[in-house]
């Protein structure tokens, strides 16, 4: 019996995330819309005969052609079997549906191509609840197993089981059709897409859940994902790019932010000889193909502040600039965690006094980032009251990590009274 | 939570400042808004060139007075605040009031409720 050497191992999840995608789009495409559920099983299938059949036999010369021809088998499979059974009522379909699936059942690179860019459209179609969304990004464009979303999403299995049923049932009743939206529709639908991937890949690089790997093959996902959409002049918009520089800039910080054991290092602590510069070239790139045209979405407003992160050395210049994009990105959307960081840029342009003052009007006393960020801007100048807001976030806190690093801030006082 | 205009009132800057001076109005009103963005108040506003205005009255269409008097509008923005006072708050951190004679105006934006 042939044992297969140690790569099958990795060889075969990683072709399982680059090919699920591929083959359901490609299926569902053939087989309608309705029949997306039959496709991921019958993708399912055919990674299940791979992982049985390659270890003994060894890895086919060309993995991808093996896998898209047992996948269309099972299908062709699946639908002799239905038809038979579908003859006996209805003669009349089956000569019509067997043409439709060979015809539409290609697998040449323009057609998964289209079939994919298809589907992330209808994963992202605008009657589907965001969280529904993301469930069915994660299972149908990532290759992600229920498990792993309940993961990533810190849910549990059945709740993500029922959404991603709801978000099937929906696309069955709306009668959604896959195909790419029409010229004029296409930019609105283009924002909630591009939105779908800005949380997938902030799913992963702000995931509190545990799993290194998993995030980081989130980043990577949503980023595939978005470069899918540069291939096409429809798609290839200033926005989409400006999304992608944003998400380079943040990826080129990965060495760095996570310390041997998985725990977050914080930006300022972080050794910047890590960041990964050829990313951050990248990056630059994508923001230069962002300025083209005369939109200016809210990406482009992060990905440039992004920029200016990739800059560890604090001057003024950098700081200043900061607080000009965040200015401008909370006057067109309103956010929280952005209304936090510009006031802590104000209080690296202008000072912790000011800083200080325009914070307490923040209504966010139930946000404990507010009160990490009140503790730095007044802990230079009045520690005890320092370690009561550095104490309150504790208190507000819910992740592990959160609370450790906040842990972090408390200890670094001399007073313990407060614990 | 009511809306209120907040209408900047003064003369044309680029007549009495540099550009550097320019600059400078223009960085303290975009950190003004963004305090008040950042208190997730902020709705919409713009600034009003002085240029390309045209004033028309009994059918005579003339350019002005523009920025040459302290009563142009300048630009206006729109804020949410729960009263008039803190509409007043607002209003109070405008830089365009550094210059003397300068003035804000707010009003309360009608609600298109049929009441107002």
């Amino acid at each position: 019996m042939f044992i297969a050497p140690m790569s099958n191992q990795e060889l075969i999840p990683h072709l399982f995330r680059n090919e699920f995608t591929k083959i359901v789009s490609v299926l569902t495409r053939s087989l309608g819309l309705a029949q997306i559920g039959l496709a991921e099983d019958i993708a399912g299938d055919t990674f299940l005969a791979a992982t049985e059949t390659w270890p003994y036999k060894g890895i086919p010369a060309n993995p991808t052609a093996w896998l898209y021809a047992v996948a269309r088998n099972k299908a062709k499979n699946y639908l002799r079997r239905h038809q038979l059974f579908e003859n006996k009522i209805s003669p009349f379909l089956k000569s019509e549906l067997n043409h439709e699936v060979e015809s539409g059942m290609e697998w040449s690179d323009q057609n998964i191509l289209d079939s994919q860019l298809q589907m992330i459209f209808v994963i992202c179609h605008p009657s589907i609840s965001i969280e529904s969304q993301l469930g069915l990004a994660l299972r149908i464009l990532c290759g992600m197993g229920i498990e792993e979303i309940a993961n990533a999403l810190l849910t549990n299995k059945e709740t993500i089981n029922k959404r991603l049923y709801r978000a099937k049932e929906t696309l069955r009743e709306e009668e959604i059709s896959l195909e790419l939206p029409s010229l004029p529709e296409i930019n609105h639908r283009l924002a909630t897409v591009l939105k779908v991937i800005y949380l997938l890949f902030n799913e992963g690089y702000y995931s509190e859940s545990d799993d290194v790997v998993l995030k980081k093959e989130l980043c990577q996902d949503a980023m595939r994902l978005c470069h899918l959409l540069l291939v096409y002049e429809r798609t290839n918009t200033p926005a989409v790019n400006a999304l992608l520089a944003l998400m380079y800039f943040h990826a080129s910080r990965f060495p760095a932010r996570l310390d041997d054991s998985g725990e977050m290092i914080l930006y300022q602590d972080q050794d910047e000889s890590l960041w990964d510069q050829q990313l951050i070239a990248q990056g630059i790139q994508f923001l230069h193909q962002a300025s083209h045209g005369n939109t200016l979405s809210s990406f482009h407003l992060e990905a440039s502040i992004a920029y200016w992160h990739t800059i560890k050395t604090d001057t003024p210049e950098k700081w200043e600039n900061i607080l000009i994009l965040y200015n401008h990105l909370l006057s067109i959307e309103y956010s929280p965690v952005a209304a936090l960081n510009r006031t802590y840029a104000l209080s690296k342009v202008k000072g912790n006094e000011q800083a200080l003052m325009e914070t307490q009007k923040l209504d966010l006393k139930d946000n404990h980032y507010y009160y990490i960020l009140m503790g730095e801007l007044i802990k230079s100048k009045d520690r005890v009251k320092a370690q009561e807001y550095f104490k309150k976030a504790w208190d507000l806190a819910k992740s592990k990590s959160d609370k450790r690093t906040i842990l972090k801030k408390l200890n670094a006082f001399p007073y313990r009274d407060l614990r | 939570m009511d809306e209120y205009l907040l209408i900047m009132r003064h003369e044309d800057g680029s007549k009495i400042a540099s550009p550097e001076q320019m600059q400078q109005w223009m960085k303290q009103t975009m950190d003004w808004i963004g305090g008040i963005a950042a208190q997730n108040k902020f709705v919409s506003g713009t600034g009003l060139p002085m240029d390309q205005a045209r004033v028309i009255r009994n059918n005579v269409v003339t350019n002005g007075p523009f920025g040459d008097i302290k009563e142009t509008i300048g630009g206006f923005i729109i804020v949410r605040a729960e009263s008039i006072d803190e509409a007043v708050e607002f209003a109070k951190g405008c830089p365009v009031l550094q210059g003397p004679d300068n003035s804000m105006e707010v009003r309360k934006v009608a609600k298109n409720d049929g009441i107002h």
